[in-house]
């Protein structure tokens, strides 16, 4: 079983990274770029098991390490 | 008197720290494993500046589950005064035993220069001292030193005083062209409610000695001496 977790800054947080990416698109003509934010993917391998379960477990990884919640919010979905 | 450091893979200041504290301020110094679990007798424990686990995911983030953390955390609970630098403010922020966080540098650039920092307040065993307002120049040295807390935790430092340092010019004035990050309040260092622990990005053992372009560092050390001192008479 695979795991996905997408880590994203909060909103009120200013995303530096986000932002020069943003004017890079910009600067290449792609004019109608308004914001970008940057984030981090994580694949989490899984051994068999119940899928709720898994989520659950997931979700306390993603709350405990793999994002702060202070400034991160964070999603997590399990693929079958 | 005994300054404990701890070293984490990756740490780079450890060694700097441990120098300042013994053989510029006098006390004993003893460098800890990240894997010890015991802090050796420490009356002061020092988390220093570097990379700890090569700053990997987030700054700190792996560190704060170092087994001697435990140990650090237990220290800091019996009221025991602990100094986070540069990247040991971090690992403090993720820890939980600082509030808020560090966020990328508001100019995406690794920032290494001798800033001037305003003193805040004096009654924390690294500022006990120093003079109200006093200005120290020291080294920043890092790329993520822009400090981030929401608006209601932000709003109870400073109703707390838990601000110990700011980013000022030569003077000692706030503004924005001399906050080198980003940092909300132009904050430098902070303590927690208890004021026993705390975190600043300037690297006070860096600027320990006048060959080392400012001597003002030496300060932040000699306070945890004067505060101890005063604690056991």
């Amino acid at each position: 079983m695979r795991a996905r977790v997408y880590v994203t800054l909060k909103p009120s947080v200013f995303d530096p990274q986000g932002r020069v990416v943003a004017d890079a698109l910009v600067t290449l003509g792609y004019d109608d770029v308004k914001d970008v934010r940057q984030g981090k993917f994580f694949e989490v391998e899984l051994g068999d098991g119940d899928p709720i379960t898994a989520k659950a477990r997931v979700t306390e990884m993603a709350d405990k390490l793999l994002a702060n919640p202070v400034i991160e919010s964070y999603r997590v979905e399990v693929l079958q | 008197m005994k300054f404990s450091v701890v070293v984490f893979p990756g740490s780079n200041s450890d060694y700097d720290a441990a120098y300042a504290a013994s053989r510029v301020i006098g006390e004993q110094a003893e460098l800890i494993w990240h894997k010890d679990t015991d802090l050796k007798g420490a009356d002061v424990v020092i988390l220093p500046g570097g990379f700890a686990h090569g700053d990997y995911l987030r700054t700190g983030a792996i560190a704060r589950f170092s087994p001697v953390m435990g140990a650090v955390k237990s220290f800091a609970d019996r009221g025991g005064p602990v100094l986070g630098i540069c990247n040991g403010f971090q690992v403090l922020l993720e820890a939980g035993l600082l509030p808020g966080a560090m966020v990328r540098n508001d100019r995406i650039k690794f920032v290494s220069q001798l800033v001037p920092i305003r003193v805040e307040q004096t009654d924390t065993p690294f500022t006990a001292a120093c003079e109200p307002r006093q200005i120290l120049r020291m080294p920043i040295a890092h790329g993520e030193g822009n400090y981030y807390a929401p608006p209601d935790v932000l709003a109870e430092l400073e109703k707390n005083r838990q601000v110990i340092f700011r980013y000022t010019d030569a003077g000692g004035e706030v503004g924005v062209e001399w906050n080198p990050n980003g940092s909300l309040n132009s904050i430098a260092g902070i303590c927690n409610r208890e004021r026993n622990v705390v975190g600043l990005m300037p690297h006070p053992e860096r600027a320990s000695e006048l060959s080392l372009g400012s001597a003002d560092g030496r300060v932040v050390l000699a306070s945890a001496v004067k505060a101890l001192a005063s604690l056991s008479r």
